[in-house]
């Protein structure tokens, strides 16, 4: 077990990507109520979007002038998409039956992928993502690679300013009203609509810094890469108790270390040598899900559906 | 022009009509009453006016416009609060933060904070404990806290509904009170109520509704006085 520290790093790593892509799962939900399937699709326009930047840039631009570029076009995809999404596919629908927002989503998940595709006639095979470059950086104990620096920078840096905006705005505490009580919050003037939209833009963000933070540790994008992260960071967020911003993000660290350490070591187990090993990974995260909920139904961080009325 | 007019509003859920075409109207400065038994179509009623549900037909003006088709966020722009049944404070806000979410649309930080002060002033105990989540209040409490917050938007009308149900008899009295003082701080008030005693006691003009109709109107006096209303709604025989 030496290269604990190194496991527990990617474990960590993969879980802070997974709590990304949660958050948008989470607010959505925990405003509307409503399961936005197609949010790993917008995780995924959210790294073509990042490609794009990167290509457009003359040869040779440095990581450092890239990058915020990236970001930055990354971001504004995903966040049109996703108000797009709300807007035109789940707003009209609003009221109606709970099924129906689902079977939108599925046949929005397929137009997304397609408009990539069609966008980005390549992109049918694996698009190969930029690199960031340069050496790991070595704690002692660990060394920790550019690309996992990046999201062990980026996720804290994105949940400090979600976590202040949502306590400490005026913005900010009309959505916790609106997901609290949303006739009331309307009956104190709040355009729940607006937050609504909000709630989509910033799950989409956060996507958008996921799926780069994705490209740059697989070093590939393709137009299919939102189906099993959008599963994965679902499940972290019905694991950290869906609502729960902060859930989601503990969720997906549960996740991501579980999936690493099970990925790691269960071959080791005696009797269980045949489960070691990559391909048994997601197996692992849809295993540490069931046993949550057997415990805690409503999640690490969930209230009990009692406390929500 | 009275400061709202309703007339021959009906609202129905689906199929089923629960206001049937009632008009009424509230004169700035009075206090108006609509009382009636479970399911009479009052919530309804005042849910409507304030933008939460759309009217099938009728007309609705307040402060001389038109309310048709504006959106509840906006209506409270126009100076109607309404403090709904059953408080629905919001649980897990403090009581500060329930209170600035009264005054969501106003863009005087002074002014907000004068009178979270004043709210403060009248009811000690929601100062005494601001910080605490709302949801930790008593129903009587929360009772208070939904009636200040209505009241942090500057209202030209109030509309509290049922703001009694479910207290304490002291507790019941304290709100009734407060009701009062706001009435004689020149407050314009359409107050929703099963407890009629207490309700047309401080009611300029009152209406009674059944199944959706406004069956009686007349001056608080009158009502009280009302044989019919002392049989149905005052427990006398
Ligand atoms: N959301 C709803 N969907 C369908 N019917 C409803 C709904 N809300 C109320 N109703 C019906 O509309 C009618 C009027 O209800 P409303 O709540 O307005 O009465 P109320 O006078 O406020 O009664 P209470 O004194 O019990 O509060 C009732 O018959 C009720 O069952
Ligand atoms: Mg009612």
């Amino acid at each position: 077990m030496q290269d604990l520290p190194d496991q527990l790093a990617n474990g960590l790593a993969l879980g802070a990507l997974y709590g990304l892509i949660a958050i948008g799962y989470t607010m959505v939900y925990g405003i509307v109520q409503l399961i936005n399937f197609a949010h790993g699709e917008i995780f995924m326009i959210g790294g073509f979007g990042a490609l794009t930047a990167y290509l457009w840039l003359p040869d040779g631009t440095g990581m450092a002038v890239a990058l915020p570029l990236m970001i930055l076009l990354g971001v504004v995809c995903a966040v049109l998409v996703a108000i797009g999404a709300e807007r035109f596919a789940y707003r009209p629908l609003r009221g109606g039956p709970r099924l129906s927002p689902l079977i939108t989503a599925i046949g929005l998940s397929l137009a997304l992928q397609q408009a990539v595709w069609a966008f980005y006639p390549e992109a049918k095979k694996a698009r190969p993502f930029p690199q960031l470059g340069g050496g790991d950086l070595d704690l002692g104990f660990v060394a920790l690679s550019r690309e996992d620096l990046f999201i062990f920078v980026s996720a804290p840096v994105c949940m400090l300013a979600l976590g202040l905006f949502v306590a400490k705005t005026r913005t900010g505490r009309a959505m916790q009203a609106t997901s609290q009580d949303p006739d009331t919050a309307k009956l104190m003037g709040v355009n729940t609509d607006r937050i609504i939209v909000t709630a989509f833009a910033i799950g989409a963000a956060f996507a958008a810094v996921a799926a780069i933070a994705q490209g740059f540790k697989t070093g590939e994008v393709n137009f299919r890469m939102g189906f099993i992260a959008g599963l994965k960071a679902f499940t972290a967020a019905v694991l950290g108790g869906i609502g729960n911003i902060y859930g989601a993000m503990v969720g997906g660290l549960v996740l991501g270390v579980g999936e690493a350490m099970a990925t790691a070591y269960i071959g080791d187990v005696p009797g269980l040598e045949q489960f070691g090993g990559g391909s048994w990974k997601d197996v692992w995260a849809f295993i540490l899900l069931i046993l949550v909920l057997l415990v805690r139904p409503q999640g690490i961080l969930g209230e009990r559906l009692a406390d929500r009325a | 022009m009275a400061l709202l007019e309703v007339e021959d509003l009906r609202v129905a859920y689906g199929k089923i009509e629960a206001v049937k075409g009632i008009s009424f109207a509230v004169e700035a400065g009075e206090v108006v009453t609509l009382i009636g038994t479970n399911g009479a179509g009052k919530t309804t009623t005042l849910r409507t006016l304030s933008g939460l549900l759309k009217p099938a037909t009728g007309k609705i003006s307040f402060d001389g416009q038109p309310l048709d088709g504006v959106g509840a966020h906006k209506i409270v722009a126009m100076g109607l609060a309404h403090s709904p049944e059953g408080r629905r404070i919001f649980p897990r806000l403090s009581i500060e933060e329930n209170l600035r979410l009264g005054a969501f649309l106003r863009k005087d930080p002074a002014g907000v904070a004068d009178d979270i002060g004043s709210a403060y002033e009248r009811f000690p105990i929601l100062g005494e404990r601001r910080r605490q989540a709302a949801g930790t209040l008593s129903g009587g409490e929360q009772q208070m806290l939904a009636m200040a917050r209505a009241l942090m938007s500057r209202p030209k009308l109030l509309m509290l509904d049922e703001p009694s149900m479910g207290l304490s008899p002291i507790m019941m009295q304290k709100i009734m009170s407060t009701i009062g003082e706001l009435k004689a701080q020149g407050t314009t008030i359409l107050l929703v109520e099963q407890n009629a005693q207490a309700a047309l006691s401080l009611a300029d003009h009152g209406h009674v509704m059944e199944t959706g109709s406004i069956t009686l109107s007349g001056t608080g006096e009158e009502l009280m006085h009302d044989e019919s209303v002392r049989k149905a709604y005052l427990g006398e025989d």
